[in-house]
């Protein structure tokens, strides 16, 4: 339990409530609007601690906007959520030690090496110089990525990035991970390899993990309960496995989709929000 | 709950505040360095044009002599603006690197991180007058070949060390402010160019206040490009001399880079919004 002691201390109430929560997450009536357009509409839900939360949704459904709202880079119109013991508008700067966050875009940065990219997160986070060494050099092994170290970013498999930034993101031990389409774009070797190490997380270090995605079956294999976001609105939620059957022995997550809503995850989606993942996705390959 | 617990955050939140405030300021500041180390092409290619305009403009306006600077040679007259003027255009155009990053995905990831909003603008400024002073060795340099009686003394170059900094952390600060209002690339181009020449024109770095129609003064007295011109000219060169006095210039430009900072740190969250 190396986790920030020192930096807790002075929100002592918090810490304490946070540790004796049982939900990581737990938004109210989250909100938000561009102009006309509501991305993220009223949602609600809860994110049991030490467990990994798929949120689905085509795309355009808003699956990005709610994140950014969870993890502070975007101010909700209405409602709140509270990450960590911390509620989001109001204790912001606390919420940031608690959580990691991996973009949907490719955010490590390509002009520097994988340790230089490490390095920077771990001074970001104020990690001190002896225990910054350690760290490294055991995300670079967890990831492995130690024989990529001193080359630059650029010059990486989509595969090798992904895992530097959820090795990025884990630094500083945060309590809860954000992944935003962790393995949007990557093969299939490259996307079993972030599996595992999302599962590995979970259970090494008991990181409750939100992340999103399109793909069911990666939400199948990985989530302990997954939730449907169509238009802005949380239309269901549930277990998996719960969801499937309620349908039919043969059913998959994309039929319960389509019950629920009238659509296919894969159909959805405006040309524009469409045309958004497929340059994220190039940029990925 | 043993005392020992209750006064630790106290001596945490004195002590290691500023050292963490400090220590995230320079690894912004760092990323940067290290991107430039890796390629430093750009360096080379801000070189040209202080090497045109001293070489050209300065030799040809020297000759004809055309400007009344006093006892000052003409070249010595502007050396200290062309400096000015180098770190004025290589610091101007630093808020597209931050759109840029932004459409990477790169500025997500230092605003979930806990460093302050304030680290971050303050490390983007830092990152920028390292590439200043890199213009100014530059600067120095050249005008020694021309035989520019520059002061080498350890006090005055201090001061333009320092002058050079504030300008520079000053330019890029607006310049980031700048990208945070109009968010794309685009428009960020055609601000910059609008700005650039009006801000070196509407003030001394080529021609002294006193050649100014009044209202012209009066633009450049707003100018903070004026005060880092004034307080370079009053240190860099032998037989120069401040018009508003070497503590009002810095004054001048602490006031504004406290201004810009403040406006920055508030805006830059919006940047990714
Ligand atoms: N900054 C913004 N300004 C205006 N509209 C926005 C902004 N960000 C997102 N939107 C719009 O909000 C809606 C939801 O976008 P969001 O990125 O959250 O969807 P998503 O579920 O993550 O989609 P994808 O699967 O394509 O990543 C979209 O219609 C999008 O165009
Ligand atoms: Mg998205």
């Amino acid at each position: 339990m190396d986790r920030h002691t020192e930096k807790a201390a002075p929100q002592s109430e918090h810490t304490e409530s946070a540790a004796t929560a049982p939900q990581a997450v737990q938004a109210f009536g989250l909100t938000r609007r561009f102009g006309q357009l509501t991305a993220v509409d009223h949602v609600s839900f809860a994110v049991a601690r030490g467990s990994i939360f798929g949120l689905l949704g085509p795309n355009g459904a808003g699956k990005s906007t709610l994140i950014k709202m969870l993890t502070t880079l975007l101010p909700p119109s209405e409602g709140t959520a509270v990450v960590g013991g911390f509620d989001i508008a109001r204790e912001p700067e606390s919420v940031r030690r608690v959580i990691g966050y991996v973009s949907q875009m490719l955010s490590a940065d390509g002009e520097l090496t994988g340790y230089e990219n490490l390095l920077v997160s771990a001074k970001l986070y104020g990690i001190p110089r002896a225990e910054r060494r350690r760290r490294i050099a055991r995300a670079l092994e967890f990831m492995e990525l130690q024989d990529v170290a001193s080359r630059l970013v650029s010059h990486y498999s989509g595969g090798m990035i992904r895992r530097l930034e959820i090795a990025q993101s884990m630094l500083h031990r945060p309590s809860v991970l954000f992944l935003d389409e962790p393995t949007v774009g990557l093969d299939p070797a490259a996307k079993h390899a972030v599996w595992k190490r999302i599962q590995d997380l979970r259970e090494q270090l008991q990181t409750t993990i939100f992340m999103t995605t399109h793909d069911m079956e990666e939400a199948d294999r990985l989530c302990d309960r997954v939730a449907f976001l169509h238009r802005g609105s949380l239309v269901l939620e549930g277990v998996p496995r719960d969801l499937k059957a309620g349908l039919g022995p043969q059913a998959s997550l994309d039929d319960v989709f389509l019950h629920s809503t009238g659509a296919s995850i894969a159909e959805e989606g405006a040309l524009r929000d469409v045309i958004r993942t497929r340059i994220t996705t190039r940029r990925v390959g | 709950m043993s005392s020992e617990r209750e006064l630790r955050p106290v001596v945490w939140v004195e002590i290691g505040k500023p050292i963490d405030f400090a220590r995230q300021t320079f690894a912004v500041a760092e990323a940067d360095v290290r991107k430039l180390i890796h390629d430093p092409v750009e360096l080379f290619t801000r070189m040209v044009q202080p090497i045109l305009w001293l070489l050209i403009f300065g030799e040809v306006f020297s000759r004809v002599r055309a400007i009344p600077t006093g006892e000052l040679r003409y070249l010595d007259f502007m050396t200290p603006g062309i400096l000015a003027q180098s770190v004025l255009f290589g610091s101007i155009f630093y808020g597209i690197s931050l759109i840029w990053e932004r459409d990477l995905g790169i500025v997500n990831k230092f605003l979930v991180s806990p460093a302050p909003r304030l680290a971050l603008v303050l490390g983007r400024g830092l990152s920028s007058t390292v590439r200043s002073l890199c213009q100014m060795v530059l600067v120095f340099v050249l005008a020694g070949l021309l035989g520019v009686r520059l002061r080498l003394a350890i006090g005055p170059l201090a001061g333009v060390i320092a002058a050079v900094m504030l300008g520079s952390a000053i330019f890029a600060t607006f310049s980031l402010i700048a990208a945070c209002i109009v968010k794309s690339r685009e428009r960020f181009m055609g601000i910059g160019q609008v700005l650039t020449m009006p801000l070196f024109f509407a003030s001394n770095a080529i021609y002294p206040l006193s050649l100014m129609p009044r209202w012209l003064r009066g633009v450049s007295a707003a100018n903070p490009l004026s005060y880092q011109v004034d307080a370079l000219r009053g240190l860099m060169v032998v037989g120069g001399k401040s018009t508003f006095g070497i503590g009002v210039d810095f004054a001048a430009m602490f006031f504004v880079l406290a201004l810009l900072l403040a406006v920055a740190t508030k805006l830059y969250p919006r940047i990714v919004q």
